[in-house]
């Protein structure tokens, strides 16, 4: 199935409330340009766990790999990609997610696929994007008491950490 | 003097102590294996047999801080590996010595400017007595280094802490 057609599949299924756009990649901003993927399919924040759900069990869609999940900064507001693969049906989709940096909260997907585990703890040590419902949503890669999400577009690098210099 | 010139066999040394205790320090620098990052690579080629560290007598790698006395950081240090370091640095016994193998453990190498969680430099945890330049040194630069490590180690006495 094409990124069209599944997205068509699941604006039947879920409807335009939820699944509220599909970028093409020739649409996206100048700066940030699509490589791999040929098409977004945007979905509301709120119901991203649905969606994954009917992905992962629905027989035509059979996405029962999560390849990826990346956080990523649009200046205006934080975004979450969802790169879902199946292996029965050899197919890819992109989902996409964006939120507001000021409230930056996503269902999270851990129940769905158990990789999104560590990748959602990861996007959130250093993205911040919390994960409502992760169970375990610790620190995985920036030491402990590290202040600020340093991949944000706007972050600034502490001056000392535990008495050491962290500047050059 | 007519009591000891010419009265021994030639297997009699007269030395100072100092010579002696750093000819044998300078001689046994029983390195810690430290590989944090891509110079772990180049320190094993020069521990290897072509350039042979053990000539040397530095070939005894040991897992131990307790029972080594060179520290060569071979690598990048991140902040996480920092607390780390000190803490295997402070459990070395004396006489210690610490080489700094590479820009990364130099001055934070490539990551200077955007690494953020990159310590930029060993030497703003531990001493450092030598410097080893590269992006990774080559072999003959790390032995270079440890020579330089042994001429100081020579030039300094027992009789005063350094």
């Amino acid at each position: 199935m094409t990124p069209e057609e599944i997205h068509a599949r699941l604006l039947e299924r879920c409807g335009d409330g939820v699944v509220t756009g599909l970028i093409q990649s020739d649409e996206s901003d100048a700066k940030n340009p699509i490589i791999y993927d040929p098409a977004q399919t945007m979905i509301d924040a709120a119901s991203i766990t649905d969606v994954a759900t009917y992905c992962r069990d629905d027989d035509a869609l059979r996405f029962d790999s999560l390849m990826c999940l990346s956080a990523v900064d649009r200046d205006e507001h934080l975004s979450v990609v969802y790169n879902l693969h199946s292996m029965t049906h050899k197919h890819v989709v992109c989902l996409r997610v964006d939120v507001p940096r000021s409230a930056a909260v996503v269902p999270s997907v851990e129940r769905v696929w158990k990789t999104a585990d560590w990748h959602e703890r990861e996007a959130h040590d250093l993205m911040g994007i919390a994960f409502a419902g992760h169970r375990d949503l610790r620190p995985l890669i920036l030491p402990e008491g590290w202040e600020g999400y340093p991949l944000r577009k706007d972050y600034v690098a502490q001056e000392f950490y535990r008495g050491m210099k962290v500047p050059y | 003097m007519r009591i000891i010139a010419d009265q021994f066999d030639k297997n009699a040394v007269v030395t100072t102590v100092d010579s002696l205790v750093n000819w044998a320090r300078k001689s046994s620098l029983w390195p810690m294996t430290f590989g944090l990052a891509c110079c772990a690579i180049e320190f094993m080629a020069t521990a290897a047999s072509h350039n042979d560290l053990d000539r040397f007598g530095a070939g005894v790698p040991r897992a131990t801080p307790r029972q080594s006395d060179l520290l060569i950081v071979s690598g990048t240090v991140t902040m996480k590996m920092a607390l780390r370091v000190k803490r295997l640095y402070e459990q070395m016994p004396e006489p210690k010595y610490v080489m700094s193998m590479g820009s990364c453990a130099t001055s934070g190498g490539p990551y200077w400017m955007h690494g953020y969680s990159v310590l930029k430099g060993v030497d703003r945890i531990i001493p450092v007595d030598v410097y080893i330049p590269g992006c990774p040194p080559r072999p003959e630069a790390v032995l270079e280094g440890l020579l330089k490590l042994q001429d100081k180690i020579m030039s300094s006495t027992i009789a005063r802490k350094a």
